[in-house]
């Protein structure tokens, strides 16, 4: 079958959750070395500034400690793994490659390491129509984040797409 | 705590220093390990072309939006604050491009007691090509 054929791609569960907070997720304590891990990574192969991995520079700083980068996910790495890609490997058929379009972030509080994160997520708005993909479906989902004493990390509005 | 640059010092206008990262599988990989972000698309060539990229498997959106993150955060210093981020992903970061972060400030404000910059930001390859138009606020200390 290709993308032409299907009809659509909007789901019976789609209209379900739509605007319905779900998925709390509590993440494992934030540490140190994950932070510095992290740090590394995406500032591979330059050094990342001390502020991410040096306790006593960032102990004179704005923020009394290390903070972790803003993109930092706390949630990487679960004990139990959500059904997905990995185990079904790559997906091919029309309606079910799937592609990141985008996100708005917006930045309260830093994490920082001994925080416990809490993420909820809910499926906002979609939009389908025929691109150069064939039959492709642009959804809107908004996670907010928020730490130990209820004060708000991020929201994140992001755009998936599926064709 | 030395600050890289306060809102006194910068106007509309005015560019961020370009920051540049060449990427293959080294970058992913690492970035992947970190995010547990382990995607066939951005391991495997054939994976890759079967998704309609010819040259096989790319890199990640997101390491592109971190590389946003660092770009604006080696600019303004650890005395400053990153409040928002956003870009589309348009184009894909193929292996060995070299990307390079630009963001322009377009306004200025001061809201809620803080001095906010504007910018518009992107992440351009090699070719000039921009890959993810997109936008950030951070916020400077000031002077005043």
């Amino acid at each position: 079958m290709t993308s032409e054929q299907l009809e659509t791609l909007v789901t019976p569960e789609m209209h379900a959750k739509r605007d319905v907070w779900e998925n709390e997720l509590v993440s494992f304590p934030v540490s140190e070395s994950d932070i510095r891990k992290w740090a590394l990574a995406s500032y591979w192969p330059e050094k990342p500034p001390r502020l991410f991995w040096d306790a006593a520079y960032a102990k004179g700083t704005r923020w009394d400690g290390i903070i972790a980068p803003q993109d930092f996910n706390p949630f990487a790495w679960p004990i139990d793994r959500p059904p997905g890609r990995e185990a079904d490997g790559p997906r091919t058929a029309p309606g079910t490659r799937g592609m990141n379009g985008g996100q708005v972030e917006t930045f309260g509080v830093p994490m920082k390491p001994g925080d416990v994160i809490t993420s909820r997520t809910r499926l906002k708005d979609w939009n389908e129509r025929t691109t150069r993909l064939g039959l492709t479906l642009f959804t809107e989902t908004e996670m907010e984040w928020r730490n130990q004493r209820g004060e708000l990390v991020k929201t994140r509005i992001s755009t998936g797409i599926r064709y | 705590m030395p600050v890289n640059v306060h809102f006194e010092d910068v106007k509309v206008g005015d560019e961020i220093p370009a920051w540049s990262r060449t990427t293959d599988f080294m970058n992913w990989n690492r970035y992947a390990a970190v995010n547990d972000e382990f995607v066939y698309i951005h391991m495997d060539d054939e994976a890759g072309r079967a998704a309609l990229n010819e040259r096989g498997a790319f890199g990640m959106g997101n390491l592109r939006y971190t590389y946003m993150l660092d770009a604006l955060r080696d600019w303004i210093g650890d005395e400053a604050v990153i409040r928002e981020v956003g870009l589309q992903f348009r184009a894909i970061n193929q292996k060995h491009d070299t990307l390079t972060v630009t963001g322009k400030i377009t306004d200025m404000r001061v809201e809620d007691g803080e001095h906010r910059v504007y910018l518009d930001m992107n992440v351009v390859n090699q070719d000039g090509q921009p890959t993810c138009p997109g936008h950030a606020v951070v916020v400077l200390p000031s002077r005043g």
